[in-house]
């Protein structure tokens, strides 16, 4: 290959990097924005309709049903241009597009979590609840002291994941014009023609980001976990005497 | 043994099916392919027919009538605007035409033909709605575009304007329908047409604020075929073909 339009090339994408790096590494600021508020908040809606779920009367877990099956059953894509597009024509109003984003991915990640919150609650032995009763604690706080305390050490895995999978579908509110990431890139490649250059950064910085996430939901897990309780050691292996204690013969 | 015969037969199928194939692209290449890359949301230029499900509007028969005159098949190839120039730049077609504005930009980065359409931005509001009647004015407010297009381009360069990017033009407008913008910067024909197939609900406010021509794209270096479709297109204006095609899509020459 020819020096020369190798040192074109490299004075090229630099210039094309000094031009647009911090347009497209604010788009990824939003993008985690994003990410953090609607997990945020679906992980408080994701508890209570998991309680709802698991609940003693009927109604309560039919409609906790319902939600999950609807926002777990269609396509996030979907859920955010029925809420930018479709709700003005109910409403008569006009919603912004951060409140339509964050309703839309929080309303769709609280049907995952509540699923991920209710096997969390329901791995916990039936003897802990047991115990809470018998020492005279009311129901509701055998379920805030006891269950969900150790519930939710145990599901800090699957709740990574949920977080990681939702800082990748955020990019889906690029539809509703929201300027994270993807569309900063899409809208640097309208000027710059240079996608394998602009999307190959958005795609590390989404690795970056996503590499970060995994870490830090590794070390929590680390720090949490309990021994002789199963889940993780320090060194991050599975806890051998928690499979011995589990198997005292 | 008939182990073995239950494997020959959907094996032969098979061969038969690639058989069949390979007889099939031979015969297209018989006569030479065009392909051409359209972002297909953009009536009256280009958009699917409600009918018979096929891009069809005003490039499209252009396009097609160039590529009779160079006794050429034309395939039409739907493409994201977004991704339209690097599309052409890699190879994926040959020629774009999708109402694409010539800018300096774009030339720096792929070959146009000449001109073959002029027009203009203009803003369109929801009808009744007071306040814009020219760029200046859209200051503060929320302006819909399309990503990438000189729509978007003119409205960046009013002032304190907001910019919402939509994929299409048809999402830009029905952002303006909901109410989740205050305007639409637009091609002036495109903001007719909207204002024409869904009537009482938008309209277009002040007069063009720029002017632009549209131009045929071809990857740079391809002199020969811009060459060919330049003669083609020059053809069309003399023989009157190309008066048609404007009379069928704008009603006036």
């Amino acid at each position: 290959m020819d020096t020369n339009a190798v040192i074109a090339y490299i004075s090229g994408v630099r210039a094309l990097l000094s031009q647009y790096f911090e347009y497209i590494l604010a788009g990824a600021g939003v993008t985690l924005a994003l990410t953090v508020s609607s997990v945020g908040i679906g992980l408080v809606f994701g508890t209570l309709i998991a309680l709802g779920r698991l609940s003693r009367f009927p109604v309560l877990r039919y409609a906790a049903s319902a939600y999950i099956t609807f926002f777990r059953g269609t396509p996030l894509l979907v859920q955010l241009l029925l809420v930018y597009m479709g709700l003005p024509f109910l409403l008569g109003t006009s919603i912004e597009r951060w409140p339509a984003a964050i309703a839309a991915l929080s309303m769709n990640s609280a049907a995952y979590i509540a699923e991920i919150v209710r096997a969390g609650i329901q791995s916990i032995e039936r003897g802990q609840r047991e115990a809470g009763l018998a020492i005279g604690l009311r129901p509701r706080q055998v379920m805030t002291l006891i269950i969900l305390p150790q519930a939710f050490r145990r599901i800090i895995p699957p709740l990574g994941n949920e977080f990681i999978a939702m800082l990748k579908d955020s990019s889906l509110v690029s539809v509703i014009a929201l300027e994270e990431l993807l569309r900063r890139s899409q809208i640097v490649v309208t000027r710059t023609f240079r996608p394998v250059e602009v999307y190959g950064l958005t795609a590390l910085l989404y690795l970056l980001m996503t590499s970060v996430i995994a870490h830090l939901v590794g070390r929590i897990e680390r720090r949490l976990s309990v021994e002789g309780y199963g889940v993780v050691d320090k060194a991050g292996k599975q806890s051998r005497t928690a499979a011995i204690s589990a198997n005292p013969s | 043994m008939k182990k073995m015969v239950a494997f020959i037969k959907p094996l032969s199928f098979v061969l038969l099916c690639l058989l069949c194939l390979a007889v099939g692209s031979g015969q297209a290449w018989a006569q030479q392919v065009l392909k051409v890359g359209s972002d297909i949301t953009y009536p009256p230029f280009e958009f699917i027919d409600d009918k018979t499900k096929e891009p069809t509007g005003f490039d499209m028969d252009l396009i097609r009538a160039i590529g009779k005159v160079m006794g050429v098949q034309v395939q039409i190839i739907n493409t994201a605007w977004d991704g339209i120039i690097p599309g052409l730049i890699t190879g994926n077609y040959d020629v774009i035409i999708s109402a694409m504005t010539i800018t300096d930009e774009r030339a720096a980065a792929i070959s146009f033909s000449d001109p073959y359409f002029s027009t203009g931005q203009v803003i369109a509001v929801r009808k009744g709605s007071k306040g814009i009647s020219e760029p200046a004015h859209l200051k503060g407010k929320r302006v819909g575009v399309q990503i990438g297009t000189t729509g978007h381009f003119a409205a960046e360069k009013v002032q304190g304007a907001m910019i919402l990017t939509f994929q299409t033009m048809p999402e830009a407008f029905l952002a303006l329908k909901a109410g989740q913008v205050d305007a639409v910067v637009a091609d002036e024909m495109v903001a007719i047409e909207e204002m024409a197939a869904n009537p009482g609900q938008t309209e277009i406010v002040g007069e063009p604020f720029t002017v632009e021509y549209y131009g045929i794209a071809v990857k740079k270096g391809r002199t020969d075929l811009l060459k060919k479709i330049n003669l083609a297109l020059a053809q069309l204006k003399v023989d009157g073909t190309y008066d048609a095609i404007y009379q069928k899509w704008f009603g006036v020459k």
